[in-house]
């Protein structure tokens, strides 16, 4: 049995520990927002908060999160509205298809957490491991500036 | 979009009369036209094809909504809300009213592929002048119930006042009967009070996205829902000799192994299981695999010695006008095989209903064409076959979307009454997608005494640039590898106006002589089809890379050069607007810093787009880094600023990341590039800051936007790495390793 704290609400899975965190959080949990990329942490789509620290779902297995915290997208909403880096990559329309858009806000939190005040190319190193495709670097990186800046 | 198409709908609707019981929404009776009937005047976009009005619009007073039905898909390109908002002002309503059902091929009308930056054109259109046509015929209906004429009406919000100060609204006019016929295209659009067009109306689908609520066809899961992959052997034209499917058969979850020829599957409860079950059972494969890949070195090689299947003459513009040549000036370029590397592996979720209709969630951007195909694979009459779209990542022209669906489609029907969930891995996704074809490219040009051109000869050499599934099961991929497979049809090159491996190749400067001739090779070593902009990413390259070449050799400024070659004056605003916003004129020069600049009309007939950058390139390492890059556009009237802006911003950076490192690798047995570590592409440090100058055209035709800035960027970066180190490049990617090595000829 492998229990965690997932988005505020406790959890527990009567599932093979080895079973990837990434399909169990999204077949078993619905946690829409973590997507799988590579299964090999090249890409960042499946990143996760693991008490407060991105990691990559796709190649942790189920049991790593036993007796952890884990934030998806859905988890960083407060009080039924959008999280502050949400809002801001709402109002910087930071995305284009949205796919790697999970695992880039989530990397950012962290960095924000870490770095309130990051620059821009703070905020540029701590995402080159997410990648997008559509071109929407710049928005993104507008974004999480705008949500510093909030803060 | 075909004739085949068009008859291929009406035999669907024709025998579709029953099946109207499996879908929530019925198709609105005698939306068939009869297949001999008179021309009529034409309407505008995709109403044309399409011309009944509540085909695409109908008015719900249940939930006081109006229900928008689009062809056209989005691919996070942002053309739904697009078309939300031409909608919404035709129409008088709150945009928030719009309710939209895109790519479901039981209940939307048939726009074909959303591709080729056609969107706007077909869909935009057809959706303004419907939607004003039936703002017309609702106020006709209100004007009888109020006994006022039509003209002293107004509409805010669906609301319907008369100067009397009577009033109805939309949702009490018996306007399902009234729309219930052909659009007659006689209404005009708005020309002005637009509450939406012209504003960057926030994108309906981010908030969901960026709020984590399932948007994507990865996310379905529907009751009973089980998961499927597929295993492939290491090259094309393999053929599967053994398997154990036996063994397999046997692991834990596992429902079905498939196997027909050399195509092989599995379904099994849960997605890990799955993920097992196709590692095992590719480990127990035996294949005979050819080795008929040209390796990625000789490539080009292969380009010049294959078989050429047909010489196109693209253009063929004698020089009338006198003149003599005073200097010959010739290059030749070359661009490789490339990917769209989606950042979502992709795929499907299908199901075989228990009234025998299969149903296909898909991110496909041809959603009849390839329910057609699919049904054809499986053999199933067409009206068996629905595709619906839900939302992937982004494809950026023909990736594995439409395999995925036949796929799963595979998979599903040996599983009658539950959902299968397909999806490929990372390295399928990138080893089997159809790639970018590889294009050769040589110029020549005759100048005059002043530098002018008066005679250019373009040729190039490129294997085909669409093989869509368009109707034919032949061009889905798991249907070559059936025990009765289906043999892929020869692919065709579009002609004019669109053209394929030529698109683009026609130089938009007003040359006094101009002949370009396209070398066809239909033999594909390498699966190729339409990746974003076709051939104008490698013809554009060339064009604007030799324009530079003939300014740098005849002293000129390259912006003035091609403004000085350009009779279309938008052509001419749109390279000055990227320059002045540059800075191009005020530039000064420092160190092993260059500047360049390139032009295009995607296709001559969509946007305008001129892209100017500055780069620094380190002789010690051979890396270019882009400092800065502006682009402008015009892309007619603009509906949506922010994404006109979002698509072009996002074509250039895409752009920078073919032009500086996209290369397929290959051997003779297998394409080595199966990951973002084999195949990298730029990263969040990497991109410039990004200027996009909008140039709008109020009242002009909407021409497209999504795939302008691709040509242009890679020719501007070319050119700019020519200023800094004084090579050219001809040859792409800009590697550093191939950075060093012209630096290095150069010194020698």
């Amino acid at each position: 049995m492998t229990r965690f704290t997932l988005n505020g609400r406790a959890v527990q899975m009567a599932l093979p520990s080895g079973e990837p965190l990434l399909q169990v959080l999204a077949n078993d949990l619905g946690a829409d927002g973590p997507k799988y990329g590579c299964g090999k942490a090249q890409c960042g789509s499946c990143t996760v908060l693991m008490d407060g620290n991105p990691v990559r779902s796709c190649v942790m297995p189920l049991s790593a999160a036993d007796g952890r915290t884990i934030t998806t997208l859905a988890g960083l909403a407060e009080g039924g509205r959008p999280g502050r880096l949400q809002q801001a990559f709402i109002d910087e329309q930071a995305a284009q298809c949205g796919y790697c858009t999970s695992g880039i806000i989530l990397q950012a939190q962290a960095l924000l957490q870490r770095n309130p005040k990051p620059s821009d190319a703070q905020v540029r190193s701590a995402l080159d491991g997410n990648l997008c495709r559509c071109g929407a670097h710049n928005r993104i990186v507008r974004a999480v500036l705008r949500a510093a800046k909030g803060a | 979009m075909t004739a085949v198409a068009r008859s291929d709908r009406r035999r669907f609707l024709r025998q579709s009369g029953g099946f109207t019981l499996a879908f929530s929404l019925p198709l609105p009776s005698g939306l068939a036209q009869a297949p001999s009937e008179p021309a009529k005047a034409r309407l505008p976009g995709s109403l044309d094809r399409n011309r009944r009005l509540d085909a695409w619009i109908r008015v719900q007073p249940a939930d006081r909504s109006i229900l928008l039905m689009v062809g056209k898909v989005e691919l996070g390109q942002g053309i739904l809300t697009a078309l939300a908002q031409l909608c919404a002002d035709e129409l008088d309503v709150n945009i928030e009213r719009i309710r939209i059902v895109s790519g479901d091929t039981a209940v939307v009308p048939n726009e074909g592929t959303t591709a080729g930056s056609f969107s706007m054109p077909d869909s935009g259109n057809a959706v303004r002048h419907a939607a004003a046509e039936a703002r017309a015929a609702l106020l006709e209906l209100a004007s009888m119930r109020l006994a006022v004429p039509a003209s002293s009406l107004r509409v805010d919000d669906a609301l319907v006042v008369a100067d009397t100060g009577a009033r109805t609204t939309y949702w009490d006019l018996p306007a399902g009967e009234e729309l219930r016929r052909e659009a007659t295209g006689k209404v005009p659009p708005k020309r002005s009070g637009h509450r939406y067009i012209g504003r960057s109306v926030p994108r309906l689908d981010l908030t969901p996205k960026i709020l984590g609520q399932a948007m994507f066809v990865h996310e379905l899961r529907p009751e009973g829902l089980l998961f499927g992959r597929v295993v492939r052997p290491s090259t094309y034209r393999a053929r599967l000799l053994a398997a154990d499917t036996a063994a397999v058969e046997r692991m834990p979850g596992v429902v079905k192994v498939v196997r027909d020829g050399s195509f092989l599957g599995v379904v099994a409860q849960r997605e890990s299981q799955a993920n097992a079950a196709a590692e095992a059972l590719a480990r127990s494969c035996r294949w005979e695999t050819p080795s008929t890949l040209p390796r990625t070195e000789g490539v080009e090689a292969w380009l010049r010695s294959a078989p050429i299947a047909r010489d196109i003459p693209t253009r063929r513009q004698p020089r009338t006008k006198p003149g003599e040549v005073i200097r010959t000036v010739e290059a030749t370029y070359f661009r490789p095989y490339q990917m769209h590397a989606s950042i979502g592996p992709s795929a499907a979720v299908a199901t075989m209903g228990a009234d025998g209709t299969l149903v296909v969630q898909t991110h496909s951007q041809s959603v009849f064409e390839t329910a057609t195909a699919i049904a054809a694979m499986l053999g199933l009459p067409r009206e068996r076959v629905r595709l619906q779209h839900v939302q992937g990542a982004g494809c950026y022209g023909h990736n594995l979307a439409d395999d995925a669906a036949a796929d799963a489609a595979l998979l599903a029907v040996q599983v009658p009454g539950r959902p299968v969930r397909f999806q490929y891995t990372r390295e399928q996704e990138h080893r089997w997608e159809p790639y970018g074809s590889a294009m050769l490219i040589r110029t020549r040009a005759g100048l005059d005494a002043q530098g002018n051109v008066l005679d250019w000869d373009f040729e190039l050499w490129s294997t085909p640039h669409t093989t869509r599934p368009a109707n034919q099961p032949g061009n889905l991929l798991p249907a070559g590898y059936l025990g009765k497979p289906f043999v892929q049809p020869v692919p065709a090159n579009n002609g004019a106006p669109n053209y394929a491996a030529d698109r683009n190749a026609i130089a938009l400067y007003d040359f006094p002589g101009q002949n370009v001739l396209t070398h066809f090779i239909t033999e594909m070593p390498v699966r190729v089809s339409s990746h974003r902009g076709l051939g104008a990413y490698g013809n554009v390259f060339a064009i604007e890379s030799f324009m530079d070449e003939l300014a740098h050799a005849t002293g000129s400024d390259p912006a003035e050069y091609r403004v000085r070659h350009l009779n279309d004056p938008r052509a001419r605003d749109a390279i000055r607007a990227a320059a002045d916003r540059f800075g191009w004129s005020t530039w000064k020069r420092t160190p092993g810093r260059g500047r360049g600049i390139a032009f295009a009309r995607y296709k001559n007939i969509a946007g305008y787009c001129a892209v100017a950058l500055e780069v620094e390139v380190d002789s010690r390492s051979g890396s270019i880094r882009v400092l800065r890059a502006v682009a402008s556009a015009d892309s007619g009237h603009i509906v949506s600023p922010d994404g006109v802006s979002n698509q072009i911003e996002g074509g250039l950076v895409q752009s920078l990341s073919w032009t500086l490192k996209e290369e397929v690798q290959m051997d003779e047995t297998r394409i080595l590039s199966e990951d973002w570590a084999s195949y990298p592409i730029l990263t969040f440090s990497e991109v410039p800051p990004v200027d996009v100058v909008l140039i709008d055209r109020p009242g002009q035709p909407f021409l497209g936007t999504g795939e302008a800035s691709q040509g242009p960027t890679g020719a501007a970066l070319a050119n700019a790495v020519f200023d800094a180190t004084g090579v050219r490049f001809r040859r792409l990617p800009l590697t550093p390793a191939r950075v060093l090595q012209g630096l290095r000829e150069r010194r020698a």
